[in-house]
């Protein structure tokens, strides 16, 4: 009966493997990102540079087809061009970077739609935005292995400026001229993640991926590290639960992944210790000092 | 102490025909003079007078828009900068023993290590600044006091040879300020380079043998009790606070 409900799925069927596999791969990569990203105070960063890759991934669907390196690569190009963009207009100028930044992803999200409507019916745009988890091929499966290595070791790598740009930046700024471009790395990786995101949940869902998780996390621990392991099981767990309760009940598989996340979270936030609603409805003693 | 041992009479800071500004306004109008390496100089003044825009400067986080700030001499020195309000998260999950430990990125840098040598440096300047017990405690829950001891065991372990302190006991008890003094002290005797924006006009007196009185423009400059005194203080409260919108070009910019 268990076996049935909870392994049969995975076990019988090559694509919901596949699904599964995806979706780790995705969440290794993402969560640890979403921490990040929620901490820096830019979690909506993580919404608007999912519409900023939009437009690349039309260009590059517009000239191939539904094409993986093209797609993919298209959504780079979009992705980095402004992010570079609109922290170059915030160093320039007195414009804030959260101002130029929705300035170039209103553009780009814009863009984006005009050429995915210029050709193709309303089912292609459905793929680019709420993705296809249930028919990943070798290629897409080694793009999110990829995006999940290549971002956990350079978070690995920038983990000490990453820490002191959020905590801190006036005093990265006194010591070291390395701010800037950790900010930029950073976002290259927020970029790529999103980017692998989209071929597997779709441009819109991809985000939920990051954010979610990370956000559920922040009510169990306060510590960084154990924030990343917590948002990674999260995220994995959300996907398993989320592709069986597609398979049983016949629901879009994307959407329900994200659905179970944004399950974890209302659990999260009625169960979490760490300022939890549970724990400021039932007050504890407080202590002698 | 090995570490913070090493005497450093290398942090001289030349002013030549300064001026400082936002969007043309100049905050500091032609300053020009030297603070001696080693040497411990308050900067008073009334609000808006450029304190903390001249500090800037020398930290290099501001560019003149006229003349030239020359430091040391030859290879330039390490500067420590302690802004008036550092806009540092508090609500980051990070312990009092990382912030500090912060301090030690003019050696270990991006990926260098912090071995036995100098966790037992992040230990004393934790002891130094009398916070030992606070080491595993998150930032967000120290008090002002608190918070403004575990930056100055940070400006310990940079080990520099300028140390710029603006306004640093602003809202600090009594007893906080005594002890970061001492510390002020202890790096003055060490012949570091101390420069410290101070409103406290009884604590210059006592602690700090040179003085820098500035409105906009320089009133006054050297021994503490020459340059308080009741005229050079009034001057100094006379000046506008305002920037006039419709300045004219200063002339002796043009000469």
């Amino acid at each position: 009966m268990l076996y049935d409900v909870l392994i049969a799925p995975f076990a019988d069927f090559d694509f919901m493997r596949r699904a599964l596999v995806g979706i780790a791969a995705l969440a290794l990569g993402a969560g640890p990102i979403g921490v990040f990203l929620m901490l820096r105070r830019m979690s909506l960063t993580g919404d608007a540079m999912a519409h900023a890759i939009l437009p690349g991934a039309a260009v590059g669907y517009l000239l191939y087809g539904l094409s993986l390196p093209a797609m993919t690569l298209g959504g780079l190009v979009a992705g980095f061009a402004v992010a570079l963009l609109a922290g170059a207009v915030a160093r320039a100028t007195e414009l804030r970077e959260d101002a130029s930044l929705a300035a170039f992803y209103l553009v780009s999200l814009a863009l984006g739609v005009t050429i995915v409507s210029l050709k193709g019916s309303n089912v292609d745009l459905l793929h680019v935005l709420f993705g296809t988890v249930l028919a990943l091929d070798d290629a897409t499966l080694l793009l999110l292995a990829g995006v999940a290595t290549i971002t956990l070791m350079t978070l690995a790598l920038l983990y000490r400026p990453l820490v002191l740009e959020c905590v801190d930046p006036g005093f990265l700024r006194s010591v070291s001229r390395a701010g800037a471009m950790v900010h930029l790395l950073f976002l290259a990786l927020v970029v790529l993640n999103l980017v692998g995101g989209f071929h597997a949940l779709g441009t819109l869902l991809a985000v939920g991926m990051m954010m979610l998780p990370a956000a559920s996390a922040r009510f169990w621990t306060a510590d960084i590290t154990r924030l990343t392991l917590v948002a990674t099981l999260i995220g994995i767990a959300s996907g398993t639960v989320g592709l069986l309760i597609s398979y049983h009940f016949g629901l879009p598989a994307g959407p329900a992944v994200i659905l179970v996340a944004g399950g974890a979270y209302l659990l999260s936030l009625a169960l979490g210790p760490v300022g939890g609603l549970m724990r400021l409805l039932l007050p504890v003693r407080h202590l002698e000092a | 102490m090995s570490l913070f041992a090493a005497k450093r009479r290398s942090g001289a800071i030349r002013f030549e025909d300064l001026t400082l500004g936002y969007d043309r306004h100049p905050a500091v109008h032609h300053l020009d003079g030297e603070i001696a390496a080693g040497s411990l100089t308050a900067v008073v003044g009334p609000n808006g007078a450029g304190k903390s825009t001249l500090l800037k400067a020398i930290a290099g986080a501001l560019s003149p828009l006229d003349g030239r700030i020359r430091i040391g001499t030859g290879e330039k020195p390490r500067i420590a900068y302690l802004p008036q309000a550092a806009d540092i998260d508090r609500a980051f999950p990070i312990a009092v023993y990382d912030l500090v430990a912060m301090g030690l990125w003019g050696r270990s840098g991006l990926f260098g290590g912090i071995g036995r040598k100098q966790q037992a440096a992040i230990g004393e300047a934790i002891a130094a600044v009398g916070l030992t017990g606070f080491e595993r405690r998150a930032i967000g829950t120290l008090s002002g006091g608190q918070m403004q001891r575990a930056l100055f065991a940070r400006l310990l372990l940079q080990d520099a040879a300028i140390i710029l302190l603006d306004e640093p006991f602003t809202a600090i008890d009594a007893r906080t300020t005594a002890d970061l003094l001492d510390l002020v002290r202890r790096w003055h005797a060490e012949e570091r380079t101390v420069v410290a924006v101070l409103h406290d006009m009884e604590v210059v007196r006592r602690v700090f043998p040179e003085t820098l009185l500035i409105a906009r423009e320089p009133i006054a400059w050297g021994e503490t009790a020459s340059v308080l005194t009741p005229e050079n203080l009034l001057e100094a409260r006379r000046m506008i606070e305002a920037f006039d919108p419709h300045a004219a070009v200063c002339e002796k910019a043009a000469a």
